[in-house]
Parts: C-alpha cells; structure tokens; sequence
C-alpha cells in the first residue's frame, strides 16, 4: 500500500465537495482569533487565500519578495479565467469544464480535484465582480466571453488583455481591507528561506528581509505556500525574473513529496529569442490562435532565403506556404492545445523551415483575417465594390481593436510593424503542472502544510487548458484552502501561541544562515547567472519539448556536475546585512540546481508521451495518429510524487494510481 | 554600440549617494534597457565590485517594479512602456546616459536605483476596496448589468501599475494620477458606490500624509504613464472628493 492518502471523499463525484464541506470540523470565531497562519507568496493563490482567511478572523503573516503583493506574476496573465457559467447557452456545464480540463490534462490529473475546480469556478466570476473587477461587458452591460484553444465552448470572461492583473488587484484590494483591520500581517520584500517543523509538523518560517538582510522567525499553526512554479529552471521563460522555487524546493527537502515534475507546459505564441543576452521571454495571449493563421515556407530553399535576410515573408506566394497546423489537424487547425501547437512548431524548425536568423521561428499571420473582418466591415457600412487596401484597412482596425495592445507589445520588441509583416513566434517555458504533492484537501505529506495554485501539482495533469491557471489559483485560495484548513486547525484550539526561541527553529536559522555565510565568503570565479544560464541551456536541450532516454541520462549528469561546480566556483559580491540581489538570486539558482536533475529524473521514468511529456521513444507508429504522442494508461495512470533523500538522483518514487470513475480514458485527438 | 551610464550610487537609506561613471562596450540595440543593465552587473560582479540594485521582476510591463528615471524622463525616452519595455535602439553609439532613481519625498532610495513606494501601499490600505467578503454566495455576476462605456472606463483606470512614474515625473511629486486612477475605477462602478465618500476622503488623507505635493494641472504624469491613465481621473476624483465634502 502507498504511503499517499489522497483522501478524496467517498460518494458521487457531483456530491463530494458539498458533503465534504457538511461534515468537517469547523473552528469557532473566538477561537479563530488565537490562530495564526502563514501564507507565502501573494499571487491569485496566495493573495486570495490570505485575504480569506482575515475575513474568517484567523490571524494571518503573509509575504512576498516584491515591494507590494499586487506584483506577483500572476498579474501577467492576459488571455482570461474560465468559470462554467454558461451565460452565452452554448451547452456549458460543471461536468463540461470538468471533462475538458481531464482530458485538455490528457488523463493524468485527479478526478475529484478537477470536479470540484468546475464546481467552484462560477463562484469565483461572482466574487470578483462583488470586488469592482472591470470585466468585459457587452452593450446589454452584461459580461462577455471567448473561446480559448483546445474547448468548444465560450467560457473564458476577460479583462481586455490584463485578466490576471485584475482579479489579482481584486484579491489585493482585498488583502488591503484586511491589512488596514489589522488582520493581515504583510511582509514585503521578504523571502522565506526554509519551514520549520516542530514533532513533524509545519510551524512556521524563517525568512530574509530583503532590505536590511535580518534573518528572522515566524511561528503559526500552519502554513501555506503559494509561491508559483518552477519554470525559470530553463532560466528563460516567460516567468517574472524573480519567479522562484525556493519555498517549494525548500520544503521538499523537509519532507514534502514533489510530484509530477516534467509535466511543463511551452506555450507557443510567445516572442523568439534574439540573442545570448535574453533575460526572458515574453509571451502573447493564445486568443491570437483564433484569428492568426501559422504558416512556415514549404519549400526549403525559401527558408533558407528568408534566413538570411534575401527573402520576405510576403513575397512568399500562398501556394508555397505550409499552414501545417491546419495540413495535420483538420478538425482544430490552429487551436489545437498548447503543447501539441508548440511541438508542430519545433518539428517545422528542427526540419530547417524556421524563419529568423536563429531558424527557430514561424509565422502567425493575420493577412486572411484583415480580409475577413475587411469585407464584414465594408458589408455593414454599406461600402460597394472596397478597392482591396480598403478592405484590409476596415480589417486592420478589427484587430487592432481586438489585440492592439499585442501588436504594439511586437512592435515594441521586434521592431517590425506586425500589421504589414507576420508577426514571428516559437515557443517558450510557460506553466509548470507539476508541484508540490497535495491531497485532497491541499495538504502536502507534512502535517499543517499547505500548497496552493501552480505551485502544486493537482488539477491541470500533464498539461493545462488555457485560462484555467487563474481559475485554480483563486478556486485554491478563496474557495478550497478555507475550508480544508479549518478542518486541520480545529484540532489546534488548545495549542497556544508557537513560540519562536525553540531547538527547532534554532537549527533551521541555523542551517540559513551556514548558506549565506557560505555564499559570501566562498570568492569563486563565476557569476550566478553564469550558472543559471547553463543549467537553462541543459534543460531546454535535453528536457524541453522532445525528451528522449540517452538525452535525459546525460542532461541528470549534466546538472550535477554544473551543481557541484557551482558550490565550488560560485562568486557572490557584497554583505548579507544590506540589500544583496546577486546573494537572493544565489539561494534560488542553487534550488534550481537540484529541482532540474530531480525533473530529469521524473521525465525518464515517465516512459509514456502525455501532455506537456513528449517522449519519442512512445508515438503511435502507423494509421491515422502516426508520429503523434502515444500515452500509455495501463502502466502509467498515476503521479509520481517523489520522496526527498538527499541527492536528487536517489529520490524515492511513490505512485498515486489515479482512478477514473467519471470519465472514459480516451485519446486524445485533434485531427 | 558603446556607452557611458552616469548611474546614481547609493549603499543604503543612511549614506550619501553621488553618480558613478561606467562603460559598456558592444550592447546590441535589440537588447532592452534592463538587459544592458544585466551586461553591466555581469561586468561588475566579474570584476569584484557591487552590481547596481535596480527593481525589476516582470520584464513584460505589467508588474509595475521596474523605475529608474533616465536621461531626465520616468522609464527613459519613449512613451507607453516602463523601463523593461525600453529598447537600447532607442540610444546612439557613443552616447553617455544618466539613471537616477525616482525622486520623490515620498519614495525615498532604499539602495542605488531602488526606491520604497511603500506610501502607494497604505493610499490603497486606507479604502481601496469594496468591503465584500469572501462567500461564494454574492449575487450572480450578470445579475447586475453594467454599461459597457462605465466598464470600459473603469478598466482604463483600473490599468494603473502603480510603478510611481507620475509622481517621479511630477515637479510637485503629485500622486493624484495613481490615486485619481484608483478612485475613479470603484466610482465608475455601481459596487463601489456605497462607500464612495468614505473611501476618496481616506485615500486623499492618506495621500496628504504620505507628503505627496499637490497638482498644478502641468499634466506631466499622464505624459509619461506607460498605461496611458488620463487627466480626467484626476477631476473625477476632485468631484468625487467635492461630493464627499458637501455630504459631510
């Protein structure tokens, strides 16, 4: 028997949620004034999660490592959130919104979690709006909606192009309420650093104040991690520079099983990379998939001209263009799910049809949707016989409408004006599924330890739909951990305040401090990014979107050796009692370090394709599927929550089976 | 193409600051502001000294951390983008660029470039909200409808960073861009209504306190906003403010 409980209620899977929520333990108000709970990091999980938890009158330290909780990166999500409203009664439903984000998950994501993030996500919609989010409405005043890839439905509302920026200031302005009242602690630019276990359960915190470099200790009955995924472990991607994860990693080492690893999701609409220098990637929202058509030359001699500058895209003639999404998918084009778009892409360029310098690159081409929008538009304003700049001009200002803040976004980066040229993009490290191990009430396998939104690995499986991120982050904090923690914490009524001066929160300072000391006074030869930026290129080669046994073997030896030479020839200027970024950036790379070769390990094992896993090694070999991903339920249905052992090469495996009573376990196919 | 950075250095809140020369050689025009300042904190760890401390995170302009004020203008010479979203095309070969940090009484230097904005914090703590707990049972959201030109308003106020480049920018170190922005988007709104005087008489107190300056309508800071938030923010909380005061 496993030593994971996943704890999933008993009884129809439409029931569990509410009978669960009719029989726990609940902790009365005067006694909720006695706890405290920490929560680390303020994004939609974080944020929403800490606000909440005032309200109900619990005592909460809540801390992120920006200036303010409203700039946690989930603010930079553009595209929408999904909630099974169904307001444009297009056959929407909770089990409709279930069923897409198991199988968008490709059949690896647990069934009674997703249920029940359907469930809840009409709910968030309400909530947000109670809060003054300024949706998109349409002139009845009622909230508008649009489709997003890889579902048949409308069911994504929307922010013009800044969702995650709202419902993020949503939840922020609700954590204002509460820090005004007293009820939120907020520590700003602070870092947590390690959790402190006091008998083998999570009872606080050691952190850095990122101003004066003060280690300090923080003590509550529970605490939440929220802290985000790990998808700056290929150093770029489109995560915020400061993207971490330290907290997750940190209490993996401390007894929290990490799950699901490789499971990492490439989006592919985002910028290409220009040069060594690149800091990050920047993505565009998905929605441009549903009016841009992706195309690469068909014949290789035009690549080759278009390479090295000869040659223009417009001078490329329809009938030598490959709109290969469309030649291979017939039945979704070019809104198939992310990591089949972003695997089609990478197969064109490998194969030499690139179209930049790097020839990593495709077109996204709006020139047939000017058209399209051009005549509609010439119809409507009664417009006979439109010469054909006149049509493409009434269509430019459709989409200009639409994506104007994407195009100048373009414009703005590569210097070309997209209205004339297609713009390029390929594909970058967006989302991590994978996590901390939670059950069903988001507890990890320490006591009183809580993960939240993307930095657990529970409800997206082996890839995510998209505008389901922003869902589960506030599905997660505003309401799922309210509940469950509450449970856990009514056994806490009698504890007391935890106090701080104890062996155990000694040792953890302790074992901080050793690392910062260590760092400053080791006088190496190379920067931190100098690491980073290696361990990135390894992962992006051997662990990227295309993974294979022999490349993952090498790619875990790679990370470990880069990691030991990194502990010995790290260089980390200044002192730890000021304001040190290269010592911050230090702590996150050396976890990266680790996590990579652990991530190595986890896409090895997985010798099956599903989602955001592509081995090549498991692919349908003959009839209509050829070449496409190839998953493999009877010896692979379950997570792999990996057990801490001190190197990450002797993690300990524990499989979750995962059960599918509610739905059919299908292929999936866009053809 | 080559530079000279004329870069304000300063170790901590305590100590004196001065400007600080230094050269970066072959800096690639595609790169963006942050990217060159990446290549000069490389250069300097490399050789033993203290990288420049910049606030940055995102690097797609929406997180509203990175600041710097450069060759005299918030997020430098172009309009509509903060700092990260700054192309190094913008520059010629040979040109020598100043970076201060965001002056203001109000944001003072934590160390070199960054600067605290913790006053922005508290303006929002003092009654940026709408008092609405968390249920699951608040109204059905198209319960109750709201007009698309209100929405759309709203959301153009709500676009604010909050990155402080108005009050930066202002020669008063006016925050009535950012507070204007924040009242305006509830006061458009048919949920914000009920605690409308309350809230724009605490935000402007709170904003009083904080030793921001007043506005003198010169209109500097919807200039160079990277959100393109409008003047009329700042008249809308001036009537709202004017009706909360008549109210008593």
């Amino acid at each position: 028997m496993s030593v994971l409980d996943s704890k999933v209620p008993k009884g129809p899977i439409k029931d569990k949620w509410t009978d669960y929520k009719n029989h726990i333990d609940l902790v009365n108000p005067a006694n909720k004034r006695n706890i405290d709970i920490i929560v680390v990091g303020t994004g939609l999980a974080g944020g929403s999660a800490a606000a909440t938890l005032a309200e109900l009158g619990y005592n909460v330290k809540a801390f992120a490592y920006q200036d303010s909780p409203r700039r946690a990166h989930s603010i930079a999500a553009q595209g929408g959130i999904n909630a099974a409203k169904n307001y444009q009664g297009d056959g929407d439903s909770t089990y409709r919104l279930f069923y897409d984000t198991v199988k968008g998950g490709d059949y690896r994501s647990r069934e009674a979690n997703v249920y029940r993030l359907a469930e809840v996500s009409a709910n968030i919609i309400d909530q947000c709006v109670a809060q003054g989010v300024p949706f998109a409405r349409d002139y009845g005043g009622l909230l508008d909606n649009r489709s997003f890839g890889g579902v048949l439905v409308s069911r994504t509302f929307y922010a013009k192009g800044q969702t995650g920026q709202q419902l993020l200031l949503g939840a922020y302005s609700a954590m204002n309420r509460q820090i005004a009242r007293g009820k939120i602690e907020m520590f700003n630019r602070h870092e947590m650093l390690d959790v402190v276990l006091v008998d083998g359960k999570a009872r606080g915190i050691i952190t850095r104040n990122l101003i004066t470099g003060e280690i300090e200790r923080h003590s509550a009955h529970a605490v939440v991690i929220g802290t985000g995924g790990y998808g700056n472990v290929y150093f770029l991607s489109t995560n915020a520079m400061g993207s971490n994860a330290t907290a997750a990693w940190k209490i993996h080492k401390k007894g929290a099983f990490f799950a699901n690893p490789c499971y990492t999701q490439i989006h592919p609409t985002c910028i290409p990379r220009s040069g060594d220098y690149q800091s990050k990637l920047t993505l565009m929202s998905e929605s441009l998939r549903n009016d841009g058509r992706i195309w690469v030359p068909a014949k290789i001699e035009d690549a080759k001209a278009i390479q090295e500058g000869k040659l223009k895209p417009t001078q490329i003639a329809e009938a030598d263009r490959d709109y290969y999404l469309e030649r291979r998918y017939p039945a979704f084009g070019n809104l198939v799910p992310r990591d089949v778009a972003s695997r089609a892409a990478k197969e064109r360029c490998d194969a030499g049809y690139g179209v930049n310098a790097t020839g990593e690159a495709v077109y996204l081409d709006f020139a047939a949707a000017f058209q399209r929008y051009g005549s509609e538009q010439a119809k409507l304003k009664g417009i006979k016989n439109p010469s054909k700049e006149e049509v493409i001009k009434l269509g430019q200002a459709i989409i200009e409408e639409k994506y104007g803040n994407l195009f100048q976004m373009y414009e703005k980066i590569i210097a070309e004006n997209p209205y004339e040229t297609p713009m390029m993009i390929y594909p970058a490290t967006h989302y991590t599924m994978g996590g901390v191990w939670v059950d069903y009430n988001l507890m990890t396998t320490v006591p009183g330890l809580y993960c939240i939104g993307e930095a657990n690995f529970s409800d997206h499986g082996a890839n995510r739909l998209g505008a389901s991120a922003l869902m589960q982050g506030l599905a997660d904090g505003y309401f799922v951990l309210p509940y469950t923690i509450g449970d856990y914490l009514s056994n806490d009524i009698r504890t007391g305040k935890i106090p701080t001066d104890t062996p155990e929160f000694d040792a953890v300072e302790k074992e901080v401090q050793d690392k910062i000391d260590f760092f400053l006074n080791n006088n190496g030869t190379k920067s931190v990014d100098h690491f980073h930026k290696r361990l990135g290129k390894v992962m992006w080669d051997k662990v990227g979107m295309s993974r294979n046994a022999p490349q993952l073997k090498e790619a875990m030896a790679e990370i470990k050796a880069i990691r030991e030479e990194f502990w010995k020839e790290v260089k980390v200027p200044g002192s730890g009692s000021e304001m040190n970024l290269e010592l911050e950036k230090a702590g996150r790379v050396a976890d990266f370090l680790e996590l990579g070769e652990l991530f190595a390990k986890d896409a090895l094992v997985r010798e099956e394709s599903c989602g955001g896993h592509f081995r090549e090694e498991s692919t349908e070999l003959d009839g209509e599927q050829k070449g496409e991903a190839k998953r493999n339920d009877k010896d692979f249905a379950f997570v792999s929550a990996w057990e801490y052992k001190g190197e990450p090469a002797d993690a300990v495996l524990h499989k979750e089976e995962l059960e599918f009573n509610d739905i059919e376990l299908k292929q999936r196919s866009y053809k | 193409m080559n530079l000279t950075l004329k870069i304000w250095r300063q170790k901590d809140s305590k100590t004196k600051g001065q400007m600080v020369d230094y050269k970066v050689t072959d800096i690639s025009e595609h790169m963006s502001f942050l990217e060159m300042m990446d290549v000069l904190n490389e250069q300097l760890v490399n050789s033993g000294d203290e990288p420049v401390a910049f606030d940055h995170d995102c690097r797609e302009g929406i997180c509203g951390m990175c600041s710097m004020y450069i060759n005299g203008e918030a997020h430098g010479p172009d309009r509509g983008i903060t700092t990260c979203q700054l192309h190094m095309r913008m520059f010629n070969d040979g040109d020598t660029i100043t970076i201060e940090p965001f002056r203001a009484k109000a944001f003072p230097v934590i160390k070199d470039l960054v600067v605290d904005r913790m006053s922005f914090e508290r303006i929002q703590q003092a009654g940026g909200y709408i008092s609405v707990n968390t249920s699951g049972n608040t109204q059905d959201a198209n319960a109750l409808p709201i007009s698309k030109h209100a929405a759309d308003e709203a959301m153009d106020a709500a676009a604010c960073i909050g990155c402080g480049a108005c009050v930066a920018t202002c020669k008063n170190s006016s925050a009535m861009l950012f507070v204007g922005a924040k009242v305006a988007q509830y006061a458009l709104l048919p949920q914000g209504q009920v605690e409308a005087a309350d809230r724009v008489k605490n935000m402007v107190a709170q904003m009083d306190l904080e030793g921001f300056g007043n506005c003198t309508n010169t209109g500097a800071c919807e200039v160079e906003c990277p959100k393109g938030i409008s003047l009329e923010n700042i008249a809308r909380m001036n009537r709202e403010f004017l009706k909360a005061s008549i109210k008593g």
